[in-house]
């Protein structure tokens, strides 16, 4: 008796925590399903735009500033944009997320923003027409602390300087 | 602008009774049985009472002193200061010849007494500490100084306790630079501040109108390298604490960041970005020479030296993460340290040599730790979800650096403290800001 009751107490227990365990697995992928590929950003919740169709920032994964293939895209429409409005010069803004030192996330800044300047000057875009700054991990987009945060935060953004 | 040399300290009686005493503190294991000391207010006479409020608008700055003496010996760790009521005997007559037996009776080891006096502007204190098993005491001493550097006094007894108990240099006589945050995550506001140790006597050294980060003492105390976004151009400058005059000194076609003292003062230390790589060089601040120290495809940052300026640790992810290196000063030697699970960043040599400081990440945790300077011996001191950048006090014992909390979905319950830690591992204690807080730099002892 004793024993069926506590037998079927944990095969409660069991059950609802596999349909605890099921709803929460459900709800992550919901939720960032279309959204990230890989760790790296793919949604457009905080993108703007240089022009019409034209995507200001592209995205990285963790320590990394490597171009996806959907980040080459946005640039290469960047640099069609660039080309046709030779008078507008940019800065490419490079940004690391929260989970790194302040220092290295600096220097990963500039680097992702170097990443996203060469392949505007591979696609004819003017070295002179392009500044780079980066603001490390001090200037996110998004305040959360959670891995969707942090991807739409490893960005680089081109903005016009004039 | 800021007066940190606007005292004048003078000395005139210092008898320090080097004989054999029954009560010292090792400070090189966790101290979980601090010392019992009783810090009785030091004495005060009715006219220096009135005095004592006209000249600094407090009442009775000889207890507010003890009161100073009491807290550091407190946050340190190593002292239990025992509670006022308890005390059988009152300030004057103690400080003349203490009955050791009440002071034993209320569990006593150490006995610190004074009196103070107020007269033509002149702030004069005299103190002694007393061993109570050996019923004598330990150590006498007094200064003059200006009444406004009342705080600093207290400061100074603490250090000299410090020494006397613990045989090595305190580190309460001295001062935190840091950033002060406000403001949402997405638009912070930062500012350079500065304050005692304590966390008395803050002051702001920038508006808040520019991005202001990782603020670093020159080895005197006077002079602060940072980095600051000024016309947006992140650039090295340098900072005269006293006068107040700001200058840039890393202006390269780039961005300059992550810079340092050498031990010596001569020289700044720095990253320089450009193209997307980052490497080390130094700026001789004399003659303005720049030194090209590292010359590597990876980013190589938050270089320090060693307090003999023979050797720079610095972060580099050439092994394709981030790792703690190893080089002599001239660039030459590179060796890597660092070979734990995680990635490394942030390394500060220790002010006695012996130790770097880091931050890890392993597994989304962050880490303060120490290893030796060969890398051996990692030791993590503190595990929590996102601290980094510690530093040094100026006797090696304690490091100070900041955490920040987890924020919810919609960027909530953010904040950035201060926090301090032994090298032991224990007493980790918040240290207090008047605003949030983030990247400190530890003073030297201000005064010896």
């Amino acid at each position: 008796m004793n024993f069926s009751k506590s037998f079927r107490n944990t095969f409660l227990v069991i059950l609802l925590s596999l349909i605890v365990s099921a709803c929460a697995t459900k709800k992550t992928t919901t939720k960032v399903e279309g959204q990230m590929q890989g760790d790296v950003y793919t949604g457009t919740d905080t993108v703007k735009y240089l022009a019409d169709g034209v995507p200001d920032r592209v995205f990285f994964a963790t320590n990394e500033s490597i171009l996806t293939t959907k980040s080459r895209d946005t640039l290469r429409k960047q640099a069609n944009w660039l080309r046709e409005n030779s008078s507008v010069n940019v800065v490419v803004e490079g940004h690391a997320d929260e989970r790194g030192t302040r220092e290295y996330n600096l220097a990963l800044g500039e680097r992702r923003a170097n990443a996203a300047k060469d392949y505007l000057i591979t696609y004819g875009i003017s070295a002179d027409r392009i500044s780079v700054i980066s603001y490390g991990k001090e200037r996110p987009v998004d305040s959360g602390s959670n891995p969707l945060s942090w991807s739409k935060n490893r960005r680089s953004v081109t903005v016009k300087a004039n | 602008m800021i007066r940190i040399i606007n005292l004048f300290f003078i000395i005139f009686f210092l008898l320090s009774t080097k004989a054999y005493s029954l009560i010292e503190i090792d400070i090189t294991r966790g101290n979980l049985d601090p010392l019992p000391i009783a810090v009785s207010p030091l004495f005060q006479d009715d006219d220096s009472k009135r005095n004592s409020i006209n000249e600094l608008k407090i009442k009775n700055v000889g207890s507010e002193i003890s009161l100073v003496v009491e807290n550091n010996l407190k946050i340190s760790g190593l002292f239990n200061p025992l509670s006022k009521e308890a005390f059988l005997q009152k300030p004057d007559i103690a400080h003349l010849k203490p009955r050791f037996e009440d002071w034993a009776l209320i569990k006593a080891q150490a006995l610190i007494t004074g009196k103070v006096t107020i007269e033509d502007k002149k702030l004069k204190v005299e103190f002694r500490l007393w061993d109570i098993l050996a019923g004598r005491e330990m150590m006498a001493l007094a200064f003059t100084t200006v009444p406004s550097n009342w705080r600093r006094v207290g400061h100074i007894i603490s250090d000299k306790v410090y020494e006397r108990l613990t045989g090595e240099k305190g580190y309460f006589d001295t001062r935190i630079i840091y950033v002060s945050e406000e403001g949402p995550k997405t638009a912070r506001v930062k500012k350079l501040a500065i304050m005692d140790q304590d966390g008395f006597n803050t002051k702001y050294l920038t508006l808040g109108n520019e991005l202001v980060l990782t603020p670093r003492f020159n080895p005197t105390s006077q002079m602060v390298t940072y980095l600051s976004y000024f016309k947006n151009l992140p650039r090295v400058y340098l900072l005269d604490i006293e006068t107040g005059t700001q200058e840039v000194v890393g202006d390269f076609p780039g961005m300059t960041f992550a810079p340092r003292f050498s031990p010596d003062g001569k020289k700044i230390i720095m990253s320089f970005a450009k193209d997307g790589n980052s490497d080390i060089y130094t700026m001789d601040l004399e003659n303005r020479i720049v030194e090209r120290i590292t010359n590597h495809p990876s980013i190589d940052t938050s270089p320090s030296y060693s307090p003999d300026n023979r050797f720079i640790t610095f972060n580099s992810d050439r092994s394709g993460y981030q790792q703690i290196y190893v080089m002599k000063s001239d660039g030459s030697n590179v060796k890597r340290i660092s070979f734990g699970k995680g990635l490394y960043g942030t390394p500060v040599w220790s002010p006695r040599g012996d130790l770097i400081a880091f931050t890890k990440l392993h597994k989304g945790k962050f880490y303060i730790g120490v290893m030796r300077t060969d890398g051996s011996g990692e030791r993590l001191l503190t595990e929590n979800y996102y601290q980094e950048a510690p530093s040094w006090s100026p006797n090696g014992r304690v490091l100070i650096f900041y955490r920040e909390t987890k924020s919810n979905d919609k960027g909530e319950g953010f904040s950035a403290k201060l926090w301090s830690i032994d090298l032991t591992g224990y007493n980790e204690r918040q240290v207090q800001t008047e605003t949030d807080a983030s990247d400190p730099s530890w003073s030297s002892l201000l005064s010896n």
